[in-house]
């Protein structure tokens, strides 16, 4: 069991939390995940870590609310438990002084790229993030990044803020600038990965992207995360997650995210039909978790 | 001296005792456990067809050595709750062993009547006790050994690491069990399905553990959450067993084995005994349910998952292995099991390709014929592919079982930790020292994959080598370089 010391929702439906989980937040870099439950007969799900505080012994997490677990997940509170949580998983992003680096990032994938800006930021780097939403309402973490970055340029689909349009409208501009970018990180939706690496491709500009396939145990065991990358099967979970834009199959692993959508509309439907049910899962933990710490 | 009181001849006139079984029609559609154990009559009638050797053979085939014979005088006594302990003095987890043990290849193969007659069912009896302890037993009686003051770290609460930690925490030492998973048990929970090893079992066994001291802490990942170095430096132990199996599927590098609907072995079990995917969606974890399952391999992982795929509803669930059945490597119990359950077996073919429908799912798996070659270096006839044999099996969940590699977690970040080409750790001598000073391993992450028992047997051998080490501080296989813990 690990406490929630903090939970406050930063957006609709997208919640950060601050957990107590001191060895994690000792080991965490940028660019790793966890995986958690949130209940006994919960599924496994990885989250990437947006911040490892070591002297407090917290992780930060920020939670887009789009399946049952991540909805349940966000229905939790400051002061309720987490069943499990475990990492940090996968390798860190690779940081060195590449010169001009681009973070871009699309909904949640924000809250992910942010500690890698810092560190590329703290490396040396000019770092330029863009940051792009459907809505104003969606932007997150755009305070965080401007503390970081040289230059941060925000993009909604709907013109609500920022420039109107796509993040690859803006990366288009900025790599037409007489001064290229040297690295190029995107995280976010897999359409706009794919369109920023193909983007980069003709001008050959070193492009990683972070990928968020469907883990069970997160140790290498299961290979249920498998990619192609260089024709090559790698395991998300410990080969990444970030790997070479250039290289990577998105249409199989476009389809292979879309295994349990099936499964994933029975669980919503009961979620929807049965809030309370769902809620009374995760209070389960808390009685539980009270009951073994007295 | 015996209580068996019966002539040779006469107990040679006892037909070995057959265990109830639920039927195979209705087993394959339930998850309950195959076989349902012998009554206490019948384990009697089947310990007094022991001959009670003066020189008992049994023993020999034993990985580590019960005193077979004295637990079985011990049952012809009716002393069920002392043999289930004389079984204990060797093997801590005889509900586990009794079940899942190739006994046909171990005791019951040297056992004295084996060949002419058969052999005294070894295996059933030890599980027999077993459960009776389990629902008879005092609870296990916590024990005080003074306390010396060493701790040791068992990375990964597999039969390895069990059994090393039994052994330690009795010799007085702190011993705790670091787990990467949510739940204890490493295969025995996340691999071997509930019909062959009920959870309760394991659950019982491990309470078992942590009743006399093991501490057990789950979520840790040791080369992730702590290095091995970490765990000498930062957590302060004194000592580090590595008992993480043989974790890293392997895939046979074929076209379209990553098409959707195809699993590693470990993928598709894992979703269904740790993660009840059955039971969605009651619980979270989804999973395929295949109509038509193709399970590739011939061993008793591919057994249990095309057994498990049966009882999740398919209509057809095949296994498809490249040799004959006589090379197989599952146990004989587990390939008569299945055949009963209506598992189809192709033997002699070998996929080539997977095809998918217009969604990406998998729909065809293409194979060849094989026939039978040479020997090659494992004694095992070759397998050979029969040129234009091509024929497609039509699938929509395919598992492939073709065994499983070492996961390279904690050798990427031990260095000074020695492996060999296929990054199993190479130790030793016996006793399972590794090139790094106070680090020590066993199981299937030093053999490659194996049984259970035999990982018991090394993690067993470690602790010995472990009590040894800490109580005189010599470490006699140190390379000069690899030194930098003070033990």
């Amino acid at each position: 069991m690990y406490q929630i010391i903090h939970a406050e929702f930063i957006a609709p439906d997208i919640k950060k939390f601050v957990i107590a989980a001191a060895l994690i937040a000792r080991k965490a870099q940028p660019g790793q995940f966890v995986i958690l439950r949130v209940w006994e007969k919960g599924e496994r799900i990885p989250i990437t870590i947006v911040n490892g505080d070591s002297e407090q012994g917290t992780v930060t997490l920020i939670i887009q609310g789009l399946g049952k677990t991540t909805r349940q997940i966000n229905m939790l509170n400051s002061g309720d438990y987490l069943h499990d949580i475990v990492g940090p998983l996968g390798q860190a992003t690779h940081i060195e002084n590449f010169g001009l680096a681009v973070c871009v990032s699309g909904g949640v994938g924000t809250a992910e790229a942010l500690p890698i800006a810092r560190a590329l930021k703290e490396a040396g780097n000019t770092v330029i993030a863009i940051i792009g939403t459907r809505e104003k309402a969606l932007v997150i973490c755009e305070t965080e990044m401007r503390a970081i970055c040289d230059e941060v340029i925000v993009t909604t689909d709907d013109g609500s803020y920022g420039h109107p349009g796509l993040v690859t409208d803006v990366l288009k501009t900025i790599i037409s600038r007489e001064r290229k970018p040297d690295y190029i990180l995107a995280v976010g939706p897999l359409p706009m990965m794919n369109a920023v690496s193909e983007m980069t491709r003709p001008l050959a500009i070193k492009t990683m992207v972070s990928l968020n396939s469907i883990m069970v145990d997160g140790t290498g065991m299961c290979g249920g995360c498998r990619a192609t990358v260089g024709n090559k099967t790698v395991f998300v979970c410990v080969d990444g997650p970030e790997f070479d834009g250039h290289q990577v199959n998105f249409e199989e692993i476009a389809r292979r995210q879309k295994q349990f959508t099936a499964q994933e509309k029975i669980a919503t439907a009961i979620f929807n039909s049965e809030p309370q049910k769902v809620l009374h899962q995760c209070r389960l933990s808390k009685v539980i978790a009270a009951t073994s710490q007295s | 001296m015996s209580s068996n009181t019966l002539s040779k001849k006469e107990r040679l006139a006892i037909p070995r005792q057959s265990m109830p079984e639920q039927p195979p029609q209705i087993r394959n559609r339930n998850f309950n456990e195959v076989n349902l154990g012998f009554d206490a009559e019948t384990a009697v009638l089947e310990a007094r067809r022991c001959l009670d050797c003066p020189r008992p053979t049994c023993i020999d085939g034993c990985p580590v050595i019960i005193k077979i014979p004295d637990f079985i005088r011990l049952i012809v006594q009716k002393d069920f709750l002392g043999a289930a302990r004389k079984i204990k003095e060797d093997n801590l987890l005889p509900a586990v062993c009794g079940r899942v043990c190739p006994q046909e290849e171990q005791c019951e193969k040297t056992c004295v009547l084996h060949g002419k007659y058969e052999p005294v069912s070894i295996g059933r009896l030890e599980r027999f006790v077993a459960d009776y302890e389990c629902q008879h037993g005092q609870a296990q009686v916590k024990i005080n050994p003074p306390q010396n003051g060493k701790k040791v770290a068992i990375v990964g609460s597999g039969p390895a690491g069990l059994a090393c930690a039994s052994d330690l925490v009795q010799w007085g030492y702190e011993v705790t069990v670091l787990e990467a998973l949510h739940e204890f048990g490493g295969v025995l929970i996340y691999g071997i399905p509930e019909f062959r090893l009920p959870k309760a079992i394991l659950k019982y066994e491990i309470e078992n553990l942590q009743k006399i001291g093991v501490h057990f802490e789950a979520n840790f990942i040791v080369g992730k959450t702590m290095t091995v170095d970490e765990l000498f430096e930062v957590a302060g132990f004194d000592a580090v067993f590595l008992g993480v199996g043989a974790g890293l599927p392997w895939f046979m590098n074929i076209p379209g084995e990553n098409l959707m609907g195809v699993y590693s072995a470990n993928e598709f079990l894992t979703r269904v005994n740790l993660m009840r995917a059955y039971e969605f969606p009651e619980a979270d974890t989804p999973i395929r349910i295949g109509k038509q399952v193709v399970v590739v391999g011939g061993g008793n992982t591919a057994m249990d998952a095309v057994r498990t795929a049966k009882r999740l509803g398919a209509e057809s669930a095949t296994i498809v292995y490249r040799r004959s059945e006589v090379e197989m490597p599952a146990r004989i119990e587990e390939v008569h099991h299945a055949k009963e359950e209506g598992i189809i077996f192709r033997t002699l073919t070998n996929p080539i390709e997977f095809l998918s429908d217009a969604n990406g799912w998998v729909k065809t798996a293409r194979c060849l014929q094989m026939k039978l070659g040479e020997p090659g270096p494992d004694g095992r006839r070759r397998p050979i592919p029969i040129p234009g044999s091509e024929f497609d099996i039509p699938v929509d969940l395919v598992v492939m079982a073709i065994g499983n590699g070492s996961n390279p977690l904690i050798s990427r970040t031990t260095p000074d930790l020695q492996c060999n080409k296929w990054g199993n750790i190479t130790i030793t001598g016996q006793g399972g020292r590794t090139s790094k000073r106070g680090v020590f391993a066993g199981g299937d992450i030093v053999t490659g994959g194996a049984t259970v028992i035999l990982a018991m047997g090394a993690g067993r051998e470690a602790a010995r080598s472990i009590d040894e080490y800490l109580k005189t501080g010599i470490w006699e296989t140190e390379p000069e370089s690899a030194s930098n813990h003070k033990s």
